[in-house]
Protein backbone atom coordinates (compact mmCIF):
# COMPACT_ATOMS: atom_id res chain seq x y z
CA UNK A 1 0.00 0.00 0.00
CA UNK A 2 0.88 3.86 0.02
CA UNK A 3 3.07 5.03 2.46
CA UNK A 4 4.41 8.31 2.15
CA UNK A 5 7.07 9.94 3.67
CA UNK A 6 8.77 6.06 2.29
CA UNK A 7 10.73 6.28 -0.60
CA UNK A 8 9.36 3.37 -3.19
CA UNK A 9 6.07 2.50 -1.68
CA UNK A 10 3.49 1.29 -4.42
CA UNK A 11 0.97 3.32 -6.11
CA UNK A 12 -2.32 2.73 -5.44
CA UNK A 13 -3.75 1.46 -8.60
CA UNK A 14 -7.33 2.45 -8.18
CA UNK A 15 -7.46 5.78 -8.68
CA UNK A 16 -5.24 5.95 -11.36
CA UNK A 17 -7.83 6.08 -14.90
CA UNK A 18 -10.00 9.10 -13.33
CA UNK A 19 -7.60 11.79 -14.56
CA UNK A 20 -5.54 10.64 -17.37
CA UNK A 21 -7.97 11.21 -19.85
CA UNK A 22 -8.33 14.62 -19.37
CA UNK A 23 -4.70 15.36 -18.82
CA UNK A 24 -4.13 13.64 -22.60
CA UNK A 25 -6.06 16.31 -23.77
CA UNK A 26 -3.73 19.74 -24.36
CA UNK A 27 -5.45 23.05 -24.44
CA UNK A 28 -3.81 25.30 -27.67
CA UNK A 29 -5.38 28.20 -25.71
CA UNK A 30 -2.36 30.81 -24.32
CA UNK A 31 -4.66 32.30 -22.05
CA UNK A 32 -5.57 30.15 -18.68
CA UNK A 33 -8.28 27.55 -18.56
CA UNK A 34 -9.89 29.40 -15.19
CA UNK A 35 -12.37 26.73 -15.32
CA UNK A 36 -9.69 24.03 -15.19
CA UNK A 37 -6.63 25.54 -13.26
CA UNK A 38 -5.78 24.45 -9.90
CA UNK A 39 -4.75 28.02 -8.68
CA UNK A 40 -7.39 30.06 -9.79
CA UNK A 41 -9.75 27.06 -8.06
CA UNK A 42 -8.08 27.30 -5.46
CA UNK A 43 -8.55 31.46 -5.09
CA UNK A 44 -11.82 30.68 -5.70
CA UNK A 45 -11.93 28.35 -2.73
CA UNK A 46 -10.90 30.61 -0.89
CA UNK A 47 -12.89 33.50 -1.45
CA UNK A 48 -15.90 31.01 -0.70
CA UNK A 49 -14.51 30.81 2.90
CA UNK A 50 -12.96 27.41 2.28
CA UNK A 51 -9.90 25.78 3.71
CA UNK A 52 -7.44 24.89 1.03
CA UNK A 53 -4.47 23.42 1.13
CA UNK A 54 -1.94 23.37 -1.93
CA UNK A 55 0.39 20.68 -3.11
CA UNK A 56 3.19 21.05 -5.63
CA UNK A 57 5.22 18.68 -7.49
CA UNK A 58 8.69 20.44 -6.10
CA UNK A 59 11.24 16.79 -7.38
CA UNK A 60 11.03 14.02 -9.60
CA UNK A 61 13.46 11.31 -10.65
CA UNK A 62 12.86 8.96 -13.55
CA UNK A 63 9.91 9.31 -15.60
CA UNK A 64 6.94 10.97 -14.07
CA UNK A 65 3.93 11.23 -15.11
CA UNK A 66 3.62 15.19 -14.01
CA UNK A 67 6.54 17.28 -14.60
CA UNK A 68 7.99 19.65 -11.60
CA UNK A 69 5.34 22.73 -10.45
CA UNK A 70 2.34 21.02 -10.88
CA UNK A 71 -0.13 21.52 -8.59
CA UNK A 72 -3.16 19.29 -6.58
CA UNK A 73 -4.99 21.10 -4.83
CA UNK A 74 -7.59 20.29 -1.86
CA UNK A 75 -10.00 21.61 0.16
CA UNK A 76 -11.10 20.25 3.85
CA UNK A 77 -13.88 17.65 2.35
CA UNK A 78 -11.69 16.33 0.39
CA UNK A 79 -12.23 17.78 -3.10
CA UNK A 80 -9.58 18.20 -5.46
CA UNK A 81 -8.38 19.75 -8.46
CA UNK A 82 -4.89 19.65 -11.09
CA UNK A 83 -2.78 16.29 -10.70
CA UNK A 84 0.57 15.43 -9.25
CA UNK A 85 0.79 11.86 -10.67
CA UNK A 86 -1.92 11.92 -13.32
CA UNK A 87 -3.95 9.72 -10.75
CA UNK A 88 -1.81 7.38 -9.33
CA UNK A 89 -1.25 9.20 -5.64
CA UNK A 90 -3.60 11.77 -5.47
CA UNK A 91 -5.80 9.35 -3.14
CA UNK A 92 -2.75 9.24 -0.83
CA UNK A 93 -2.40 13.26 -1.43
CA UNK A 94 -5.42 14.56 -0.59
CA UNK A 95 -5.74 12.10 2.86
CA UNK A 96 -2.35 13.73 3.84
CA UNK A 97 -4.22 17.14 2.83
CA UNK A 98 -6.98 17.56 5.03
CA UNK A 99 -4.80 16.34 7.79
CA UNK A 100 -2.84 19.40 6.74
CA UNK A 101 -5.48 21.79 6.79
CA UNK A 102 -6.12 20.92 10.21
CA UNK A 103 -2.69 21.10 11.83
CA UNK A 104 -1.65 24.03 9.29
CA UNK A 105 2.39 22.46 9.18
CA UNK A 106 3.12 21.67 5.82
CA UNK A 107 4.82 18.55 4.57
CA UNK A 108 6.95 16.95 2.11
CA UNK A 109 5.88 13.40 1.03
CA UNK A 110 7.61 11.03 -1.74
CA UNK A 111 6.37 8.43 -3.55
CA UNK A 112 7.99 5.61 -5.69
CA UNK A 113 6.30 3.82 -7.70
CA UNK A 114 7.03 -0.02 -8.53
CA UNK A 115 7.51 -0.59 -12.02
CA UNK A 116 5.78 -3.68 -11.87
CA UNK A 117 2.62 -1.89 -10.44
CA UNK A 118 3.20 0.93 -13.04
CA UNK A 119 2.85 -1.68 -15.68
CA UNK A 120 -0.30 -3.42 -14.40
CA UNK A 121 -1.99 -0.09 -14.64
CA UNK A 122 -0.51 1.01 -18.20
CA UNK A 123 1.66 3.23 -16.38
CA UNK A 124 5.12 3.42 -18.11
CA UNK A 125 6.81 5.12 -15.19
CA UNK A 126 8.75 3.50 -12.72
CA UNK A 127 9.66 7.13 -11.62
CA UNK A 128 9.52 8.69 -7.98
CA UNK A 129 8.21 12.11 -6.97
CA UNK A 130 8.43 14.98 -3.93
CA UNK A 131 5.27 16.51 -3.35
CA UNK A 132 5.59 19.82 -0.65
CA UNK A 133 1.30 19.84 0.66
CA UNK A 134 0.88 23.53 2.67
CA UNK A 135 -2.43 24.90 3.73
CA UNK A 136 -3.20 28.45 2.22
CA UNK A 137 -3.10 31.08 4.75
CA UNK B 1 0.85 29.48 0.96
CA UNK B 2 0.17 33.02 1.51
CA UNK B 3 -3.41 34.18 0.30
CA UNK B 4 -1.49 37.54 -1.26
CA UNK B 5 0.99 35.56 -2.68
CA UNK B 6 -1.54 33.53 -4.39
CA UNK B 7 -3.77 36.32 -5.33
CA UNK B 8 -0.52 38.05 -6.92
CA UNK B 9 0.72 35.14 -8.59
CA UNK B 10 -2.91 34.61 -10.54
CA UNK B 11 -3.30 38.58 -11.39
CA UNK B 12 0.08 37.48 -12.87
CA UNK B 13 -0.87 34.61 -14.90
CA UNK B 14 -3.96 36.47 -16.00
CA UNK B 15 -2.05 39.41 -17.72
CA UNK B 16 0.01 36.74 -19.19
CA UNK B 17 2.85 37.93 -17.08
CA UNK B 18 5.95 35.75 -15.65
CA UNK B 19 6.19 35.57 -12.48
CA UNK B 20 7.99 33.22 -9.44
CA UNK B 21 6.90 31.95 -6.44
CA UNK B 22 10.00 31.72 -4.65
CA UNK B 23 9.27 29.42 -1.22
CA UNK B 24 11.27 28.69 1.52
CA UNK B 25 10.77 24.88 2.55
CA UNK B 26 12.08 25.23 5.50
CA UNK B 27 9.84 27.34 7.19
CA UNK B 28 7.16 27.76 4.19
CA UNK B 29 7.13 31.47 3.88
CA UNK B 30 6.75 32.34 0.38
CA UNK B 31 7.03 35.29 -1.82
CA UNK B 32 6.10 36.51 -5.86
CA UNK B 33 9.19 37.53 -7.68
CA UNK B 34 7.78 39.27 -11.00
CA UNK B 35 10.23 39.44 -14.27
CA UNK B 36 12.45 42.28 -13.64
CA UNK B 37 12.28 42.39 -10.18
CA UNK B 38 15.80 43.09 -8.38
CA UNK B 39 16.73 40.02 -6.25
CA UNK B 40 20.26 39.40 -5.00
CA UNK B 41 22.85 36.60 -4.80
CA UNK B 42 22.38 33.12 -5.68
CA UNK B 43 19.12 33.01 -5.27
CA UNK B 44 18.63 36.03 -8.05
CA UNK B 45 21.20 34.07 -10.12
CA UNK B 46 18.73 30.95 -9.66
CA UNK B 47 15.74 33.13 -10.02
CA UNK B 48 16.77 34.79 -13.40
CA UNK B 49 17.75 31.20 -15.09
CA UNK B 50 14.18 29.70 -14.25
CA UNK B 51 12.80 32.97 -16.03
CA UNK B 52 14.76 32.55 -19.07
CA UNK B 53 13.88 28.43 -18.95
CA UNK B 54 10.63 28.11 -17.42
CA UNK B 55 12.02 25.27 -15.80
CA UNK B 56 11.07 25.10 -12.08
CA UNK B 57 13.16 23.27 -9.85
CA UNK B 58 14.96 23.52 -5.75
CA UNK B 59 17.86 25.66 -5.47
CA UNK B 60 20.33 26.06 -2.34
CA UNK B 61 20.71 29.61 -1.35
CA UNK B 62 21.96 31.10 1.90
CA UNK B 63 21.93 28.03 3.59
CA UNK B 64 18.43 27.58 3.00
CA UNK B 65 16.31 25.53 0.35
CA UNK B 66 13.82 27.37 -1.89
CA UNK B 67 11.89 25.69 -4.37
CA UNK B 68 10.98 28.01 -7.34
CA UNK B 69 7.73 27.77 -9.49
CA UNK B 70 8.45 29.26 -12.93
CA UNK B 71 4.92 30.17 -14.15
CA UNK B 72 5.49 31.55 -17.88
CA UNK B 73 2.94 32.58 -19.93
CA UNK B 74 2.22 30.19 -23.12
CA UNK B 75 4.52 32.08 -25.92
CA UNK B 76 2.58 32.60 -28.93
CA UNK B 77 3.40 33.53 -32.71
CA UNK B 78 1.29 36.12 -34.67
CA UNK B 79 2.20 36.15 -38.22
CA UNK B 80 0.88 38.81 -40.92
CA UNK B 81 0.58 37.50 -44.17
CA UNK B 82 -1.81 34.28 -45.11
CA UNK B 83 1.38 33.40 -47.46
CA UNK B 84 2.83 29.91 -48.26
CA UNK B 85 5.54 30.23 -45.84
CA UNK B 86 2.86 30.62 -42.93
CA UNK B 87 1.12 27.23 -44.33
CA UNK B 88 4.32 25.60 -43.81
CA UNK B 89 4.93 27.72 -40.17
CA UNK B 90 1.80 26.90 -39.18
CA UNK B 91 1.94 22.71 -38.50
CA UNK B 92 5.95 23.07 -37.37
CA UNK B 93 4.67 26.08 -34.77
CA UNK B 94 1.92 24.36 -33.25
CA UNK B 95 4.07 21.14 -33.17
CA UNK B 96 7.29 23.31 -31.44
CA UNK B 97 4.75 24.42 -28.73
CA UNK B 98 4.14 27.75 -30.08
CA UNK B 99 0.17 28.35 -30.58
CA UNK B 100 0.06 30.33 -34.19
CA UNK B 101 -2.33 32.98 -35.15
CA UNK B 102 -2.91 34.23 -38.42
CA UNK B 103 -3.48 37.80 -39.73
CA UNK B 104 -4.28 38.75 -43.48
CA UNK B 105 -6.82 41.00 -44.63
CA UNK B 106 -7.02 39.72 -48.61
CA UNK B 107 -9.34 36.90 -48.39
CA UNK B 108 -8.14 35.22 -51.07
CA UNK B 109 -5.30 34.39 -48.99
CA UNK B 110 -7.01 33.72 -45.54
CA UNK B 111 -8.94 31.38 -46.14
CA UNK B 112 -9.80 27.99 -44.12
CA UNK B 113 -9.10 25.62 -46.87
CA UNK B 114 -5.37 26.91 -47.18
CA UNK B 115 -5.07 27.21 -43.44
CA UNK B 116 -7.18 23.87 -41.90
CA UNK B 117 -6.55 23.90 -37.88
CA UNK B 118 -5.35 27.44 -37.53
CA UNK B 119 -6.23 30.33 -35.86
CA UNK B 120 -7.29 33.04 -39.13
CA UNK B 121 -7.98 36.95 -39.24
CA UNK B 122 -9.50 37.33 -42.70
CA UNK B 123 -8.94 40.95 -41.34
CA UNK B 124 -6.81 43.92 -41.14
CA UNK B 125 -3.81 43.82 -38.45
CA UNK B 126 -5.06 47.20 -36.70
CA UNK B 127 -8.78 45.86 -36.02
CA UNK B 128 -7.46 41.83 -34.89
CA UNK B 129 -4.57 43.41 -32.71
CA UNK B 130 -7.30 45.75 -31.02
CA UNK B 131 -9.23 43.37 -30.02
CA UNK B 132 -6.13 40.85 -29.10
CA UNK B 133 -3.20 43.25 -28.41
CA UNK B 134 0.13 41.89 -28.40
CA UNK B 135 2.68 41.29 -25.47
CA UNK B 136 6.22 40.37 -24.42
CA UNK B 137 5.45 36.46 -24.64
CA UNK B 138 4.08 37.29 -28.38
CA UNK B 139 6.97 37.14 -31.34
CA UNK B 140 5.33 38.70 -35.04
CA UNK B 141 6.52 38.11 -37.79
CA UNK B 142 5.28 40.08 -41.02
CA UNK B 143 6.11 38.37 -44.15
CA UNK B 144 3.26 39.73 -46.59
CA UNK B 145 5.94 42.81 -48.30
CA UNK B 146 2.94 44.47 -48.38
CA UNK B 147 3.85 47.90 -46.29
CA UNK B 148 0.23 48.67 -46.07
CA UNK B 149 -0.06 45.37 -44.17
CA UNK B 150 3.11 45.03 -42.51
CA UNK B 151 3.89 48.09 -40.88
CA UNK B 152 0.92 48.60 -38.49
CA UNK B 153 1.52 45.22 -37.29
CA UNK B 154 5.45 46.07 -36.79
CA UNK B 155 5.41 49.42 -35.04
CA UNK B 156 2.88 47.40 -32.87
CA UNK B 157 5.05 44.76 -31.81
CA UNK B 158 7.86 47.01 -31.22
CA UNK B 159 5.26 49.29 -28.84
CA UNK B 160 4.31 45.60 -27.15
CA UNK B 161 8.07 44.44 -26.39
CA UNK B 162 7.27 41.27 -28.31
CA UNK B 163 10.23 38.84 -27.66
CA UNK B 164 11.00 38.59 -31.35
CA UNK B 165 9.78 40.57 -34.44
CA UNK B 166 10.86 39.79 -37.83
CA UNK B 167 9.81 40.97 -41.19
CA UNK B 168 10.50 39.25 -44.50
CA UNK B 169 12.44 41.07 -47.14
CA UNK B 170 15.97 42.23 -48.43
CA UNK B 171 18.06 44.66 -47.06
CA UNK B 172 16.22 47.31 -49.85
CA UNK B 173 13.50 46.76 -49.30
CA UNK B 174 14.71 46.81 -44.87
CA UNK B 175 15.80 49.96 -45.71
CA UNK B 176 12.61 51.64 -47.05
CA UNK B 177 10.82 49.82 -44.57
CA UNK B 178 13.35 51.71 -41.78
CA UNK B 179 12.23 55.04 -43.19
CA UNK B 180 8.51 54.05 -42.74
CA UNK B 181 8.77 53.46 -39.41
CA UNK B 182 10.94 56.49 -38.60
CA UNK B 183 8.14 58.64 -40.23
CA UNK B 184 5.46 56.36 -37.70
CA UNK B 185 7.01 57.43 -34.70
CA UNK B 186 9.50 54.46 -33.90
CA UNK B 187 12.86 54.92 -32.31
CA UNK B 188 15.76 53.94 -34.01
CA UNK B 189 16.30 51.15 -31.19
CA UNK B 190 13.04 49.66 -31.77
CA UNK B 191 13.56 49.48 -35.17
CA UNK B 192 17.08 47.73 -34.47
CA UNK B 193 14.98 44.82 -32.77
CA UNK B 194 13.56 43.61 -35.81
CA UNK B 195 15.49 40.98 -37.38
CA UNK B 196 15.17 41.43 -41.21
CA UNK B 197 15.89 39.78 -43.33
CA UNK B 198 13.83 37.11 -41.46
CA UNK B 199 14.88 33.83 -39.99
CA UNK B 200 18.44 32.72 -38.99
CA UNK B 201 20.69 31.66 -42.02
CA UNK B 202 20.60 28.85 -42.75
CA UNK B 203 20.59 29.59 -46.72
CA UNK B 204 16.57 28.64 -46.51
CA UNK B 205 15.59 28.99 -50.22
CA UNK B 206 12.22 27.32 -50.41
CA UNK B 207 8.95 28.82 -48.20
CA UNK B 208 9.12 25.71 -45.98
CA UNK B 209 12.83 26.30 -45.18
CA UNK B 210 12.11 29.85 -44.88
CA UNK B 211 9.75 28.82 -41.96
CA UNK B 212 12.31 26.86 -40.55
CA UNK B 213 14.64 29.76 -40.21
CA UNK B 214 11.60 31.81 -38.74
CA UNK B 215 10.91 29.06 -35.92
CA UNK B 216 14.13 28.65 -35.07
CA UNK B 217 14.99 32.54 -34.76
CA UNK B 218 11.94 33.13 -32.72
CA UNK B 219 12.78 29.77 -30.16
CA UNK B 220 16.38 31.31 -29.93
CA UNK B 221 14.59 35.03 -28.99
CA UNK B 222 12.66 33.37 -26.61
CA UNK B 223 15.19 31.23 -25.35
CA UNK B 224 17.80 34.26 -24.82
CA UNK B 225 14.99 36.52 -23.47
CA UNK B 226 16.59 39.61 -20.90
CA UNK B 227 20.46 38.34 -21.99
CA UNK B 228 21.23 41.10 -24.18
CA UNK B 229 19.91 43.69 -21.35
CA UNK B 230 21.86 42.04 -18.37
CA UNK B 231 24.75 41.08 -20.20
CA UNK B 232 25.92 37.41 -19.87
CA UNK B 233 24.25 35.92 -17.13
CA UNK B 234 25.22 32.13 -15.77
Amino acid sequence: MLAPGTPHSHMFPGSLKKQTLREATMSDSIYLDEARDPLIIAEAWMKDGKDVAIATVVETWGSAPRPVGSHLVIDADGNFHGSVSGGCVEGAVVTEAVDVIGSGKARMLEFGVADETAWQVGLSCGGRIKVYVERLG
Amino acid sequence: MDPYALKMLNAERRARRAAILVTDVGDGRDRVVREGDNVAGDLGVAIAKAFRSGISGSVEAEGRTFFLNAHLPRPRLVVIGAVHISQALAPMARIAGYPLEIIDPRTAFATSDRFPDVALHADWPQDVLERQPLDAYTALAAVTHDPKIDDFALKAALDANCFYVGALGSRKTHAKRVERLLALGASADQIARIHAPIGLDIGAASPAEIAVAILAQTIHAFRSRGLEAKGAVA
